[in-house]
């Protein structure tokens, strides 16, 4: 397996497109931090609490982590459209590892970026807006809360990747599933309706960047949840890679 | 040792049969030519060769296992199925690091293989901007890292100049004179009549011949005379014969000195008079008339 993990560091690391999305992950983190923080500070009558600034912060999380899903997206869809997963395959045909690699390296990688990105809009946020007090547990645990997400986020990318192998599609189906159907699903009637909005994908996964809870679910039980709709998309993605020709 | 054994391999798409009840051996020490027409099933021999595609009937073994059991495959098998098949972006050292990586390979080999193939010098350049015959080069870099005793090739010199074939070609020779394994497909009889010892012909999935070089040609061809005249009529008339096209005449059942004799007699004036051998493309054109996905 160590063999694979190198190799799939390789990959990673050596295409541009990796680079590039997740420094945009990391600048939409912090521009959206700076430009928050300075809209809310000249509207804020008196100082924001020290909560409400680190929330604030964290408000570029809604794109970045789209771009943590095309970059899922891509880990996998890329090898399908250069012919490139013929060669991984031929070096590894155990197909479930070379996918348990890329999971690997990939979930690895994230949230080490997506820790530090959130870090650093919640230290931007915090020096523009100046509240009066600061729980620095709230501030390791938002910084956390949204590595974990954004993450997540990356890896039901990389599921969808694997299940759909066309780029497009996979980011297509990665948006409606993270942005528009979570937002769609609030429409939904009933209390019936209601519970199962709370429990539809990013609207559950998001309870950990904020820590709180949405009536059915908690911070963590709603990142399980989160994950759980994940699982589907890899586990699926998996058995097709396995039962496919390549 | 059987270093590639196809037993009773097919492969359906829905209606469509790519491969069919297809058995053959390919062994150690020379290099086999697999042959055939477009579309015959080439490609997708290939890949149920090395565990891309799901035979659906039949097995093929590699080295006496499947490709898939293999613990480092590349170590055993290396192959070059698409060359353009890479990522664009990537720099051909890193190309060939990751898949040196993914099976043990000491990344020294990086830099060896690509002296062989002698792109040492654009090691860092991305591959995208490779041309065909750089790209070509690549994907043999890739099959050499694992130094692996058996060698596949898919149409290895298509779209080459000649100086890219003719060092294919000799490499080929060479990797087969160190006693491995070389299984290369073409469509092109000609280009397999310079390298290759053994034939392995099929067409629309099926196995037409499996046969050595020298015997195919043998078996299934016979050289004819082609005679040309201003007064190609009276020619023909006189030979009986002959069968005659708009500008020559074909005989195959005399030879040169019986037309030579026959017409001189007859005060006939020739243009031509010449033995035509048995090619290994008459051969081949022969034996796959029957099986050509489209005609022309």
């Amino acid at each position: 397996m160590i063999n694979i993990l190198r190799s799939e560091w390789t990959k990673i690391r050596s295409v541009r497109s990796t680079v590039w999305t997740l420094v945009v992950t990391a600048l939409l983190m912090l521009g959206f931090a700076v430009l928050i923080g300075f809209s809310l500070k000249s509207s804020a009558q008196g100082p924001v609490p020290g909560g409400d600034a680190i929330m604030s912060s964290l408000n570029g999380g809604i794109f970045a982590s789209l771009s943590m899903a095309t970059l899922g997206v891509l880990v996998i869809s890329s090898e399908y459209r250069t012919g490139g997963i013929r060669t991984s395959l031929m070096a590894v045909p155990k197909r479930l590892s070379l996918l348990t690699g890329k999971i690997v390296v990939f979930v690895a990688i994230s949230l080490v970026v997506c820790v530090v990105a959130s870090a650093g809009a919640i230290a931007a946020g915090l020096v523009i807006l100046q509240p009066p007090s600061v729980e620095a547990s709230e501030v390791v645990r938002a910084a956390l809360g949204s590595g974990l997400y954004l993450a997540a986020c990356g890896l039901f990318g990389l599921g969808l990747g694997t299940l759909i192998r066309h780029t497009p599609g996979a980011i297509v189906s990665a948006i409606a599933l993270i942005m528009v159907l979570p937002t769609v699903s609030t429409q939904l009637p009933g209390t019936w309706g209601r519970t199962v909005s709370e429990h539809f994908t990013t609207n559950a996964g998001q309870l950990i960047v904020s820590g709180g809870s949405n009536g059915s679910l908690g911070p963590w039980s709603g990142y399980a949840v989160y994950l759980a709709w994940i699982a589907v998309a890899l586990i699926v993605g998996a058995v097709l890679l396995q039962r496919r020709d390549a | 040792m059987t270093a590639i054994r196809a037993t009773s391999l097919s492969k359906r798409y829905g209606a469509t049969v790519a491969v069919a009840d297809l058995s053959f051996d390919v062994e150690p020490g020379q290099v086999t030519g697999f042959l055939g027409p477009n579309g015959a099933g080439k490609s997708t021999t290939m890949r149920m060769i090395l565990g891309l595609d799901r035979p659906s009937g039949g097995s093929v073994l590699v080295g006496g296992r499947p490709y898939a059991e293999l613990r480092h495959p590349l170590r055993k098998v290396g192959a070059l199925l698409d060359a353009k098949a890479v990522h664009g972006g990537r720099s051909a050292r890193n190309h060939l690091l990751a898949i040196a990586q993914s099976n043990g390979i000491p990344d020294r080999r990086v830099g060896e293989v690509l002296d062989i193939v002698g792109l040492r010098e654009v090691a860092k350049r991305r591959v995208g901007g490779f041309s065909l015959g750089m790209s070509q080069r690549l994907g043999i870099a890739a099959a050499l890292l694992g130094d692996p005793e058996i060698l596949l090739f898919d149409e290895p010199v298509n779209g080459l100049d000649p100086d890219g074939i003719l060092w294919i070609r000799t490499l080929m020779r060479k990797l087969a004179a160190e006693g491995r394994t070389v299984f290369v497909s073409s469509h092109l009889m000609s280009e397999m009549a310079q390298t290759a010892d053994h034939l392995i012909v099929i067409g629309r999935g099926r196995l037409i011949a499996d046969t050595s070089v020298r015997e195919f040609i043998g078996r299934s061809s016979q050289g004819y005379v082609r005679v040309r005249s201003p007064r190609l009529a009276e020619v023909a008339e006189l030979v009986k014969v002959g069968e005659l096209h708009p500008d020559h005449l074909r005989v195959t059942a005399m030879n040169t000195l019986e037309i030579g004799t026959l017409t001189a007699r007859a005060g006939l004036p020739l243009e031509e008079l010449t033995f035509v051998p048995p090619s290994l493309e008459a051969a081949y054109m022969e034996l796959t008339k029957d099986s050509l996905e489209f005609s022309s």
